[in-house]
């Protein structure tokens, strides 16, 4: 039951600090919360399907079909984590003031909404499909089901337990410090997820890898550990990473970053007056 | 150009990197290993050294496995009933490389030598 827990849990904390992150970053936005259950109801069925259908995925295109499905789901997510940043970086300024104003969320039209339902529902897809593979297996296995299946419902609680945890902890922040960090956290989860994309291309033979470890940082801390899972989660930790993961990771902090000065140009110049340093906490936080 | 535009350019971006890369060559010494009753066969397995190889994993149980390995840099869902995993894996350097399967942890355990 224990190990069923563990595996579980791991799992679900991947999509948990992902779905989290997007949550905070959104803080304020008002019809966040539906594109927030649209992702994630989405992600769910998507995960059904997928594990319904993984032996037909993995022998599509020569038997890589798994890899490039994975890649290509990691890939969207990191345009749309990009596509949020910008957008973030040139408006998130004025959302906040105005939120500031009003009291209550915003409504924002042009608040691309969609990216953010994308990128939860691509985390739960990738995930949640190894975890319905994972408890069918158990299911199946006759024996002591209920007690491993027990354990999968307690990992399933705990890491959304771990994912509310990260959340609440970030909406302590005041609104702008709110913004700024988790566009840091947003651009390193991209950057992360572009190198687990570029990792299954190689493992599809698509990529070459450009050496196979560039470093090996296993002695220090691997991702075996929890504490080194939830670095990969979050900024994409790899002990050993391949010469191209290093490239795709760089590459895309570069684009994004670069992006997000490009377009955030106007509004990063201070305003006139200094926010207090603490906003008092919005009616909504506790939704 | 206009920040609408910027989702089209960051995926043709990420798509001119991810799939105009040429592939490898072909023949490559190729080396099976099945999963039965949620255990390797073989556990230990020997390959070359220095040299990239091609590893086919079959999956003999009913239910699916996930091949993992943190030394290798690998992580695939092997379907149940027969169902194939291949790993391209690029020159390794003399050592040990152990792998598990993720779903089945206490069981599938596997070292794979690269000599």
């Amino acid at each position: 039951m224990l190990a069923t827990l563990i595996i579980v849990f791991r799992e679900v904390i991947e999509a948990a600090l992902v779905l989290s992150i997007v949550a905070a970053a959104t803080k304020g936005v008002a019809g966040r919360i539906r594109w927030l259950v649209i992702g994630v109801v989405g992600g769910l069925v998507g995960a059904t399907l997928v594990a319904g259908f993984a032996g037909t995925i993995a022998n599509a295109l020569e038997g890589s079909g798994q890899e490039i499905f994975n890649a290509s789901v990691l890939f969207i997510a990191v345009v749309m984590l990009g596509w949020h940043n910008v957008w973030m970086n040139s408006h998130g300024r004025e959302l906040a003031a105005e939120m500031k104003a009003v009291g209550h969320d915003v409504a924002v039209g042009a608040k691309p909404l969609y990216a953010v339902a994308i990128v939860v529902g691509m985390a739960v897809l990738r995930e949640g499909s190894e975890v319905v593979l994972f408890l069918y297996g158990i299911a199946s296995g006759g024996v002591g089901t209920s007690g491993l299946l027990i354990g999968g419902l307690i990992g399933v609680v705990a890491g959304s337990a771990l994912g509310f945890a990260l959340y609440f902890g970030l909406l302590n922040l005041s609104t702008r410090r709110l913004f700024a960090v988790t566009s840091w956290l947003i651009l390193l989860l991209a950057a992360g997820m572009a190198a687990q994309g570029a990792n299954f291309l190689v493992q599809a033979n698509i990529l070459p890898s450009l050496g196979h470890a560039i470093w090996d940082t296993s002695w220090l801390l691997t991702e075996r550990n929890i504490f080194g899972q939830l670095l990969h989660t979050l900024i994409g930790y790899t002990a050993r990473p391949s010469g191209i993961q290093l490239v795709f990771y760089v590459a895309t902090i570069i684009l994004i970053g670069g992006a997000m000065k490009l377009y955030g140009g106007v509004s990063s110049k201070p305003l006139a007056k200094p926010e207090p340093a603490s906003t008092p906490s919005l009616p909504h936080a506790a939704e | 150009m206009t920040a609408r535009f910027l989702p089209v350019a960051f995926a043709a971006t990420f798509l001119a990197m991810g799939f105009t890369a040429p592939a490898h060559a072909g023949d490559v010494p190729t080396f099976e290993i099945s999963i039965k009753d949620h255990k390797f066969n073989p556990e230990t397995i020997e390959v070359p050294a220095n040299t990239e190889i091609k590893l086919v994993v079959t999956n003999l149980d009913e239910t699916a496995e996930e091949f993992e390995s943190y030394e290798l840099n690998r992580e695939k869902i092997i379907a149940g009933g027969g169902g194939k995993g291949v790993f391209y894996l690029d020159a390794l350097k003399p050592g040990s490389y152990p792998f598990f399967g993720d779903f089945n942890q206490a069981t599938a355990k596997g070292t794979l030598i690269a000599k």
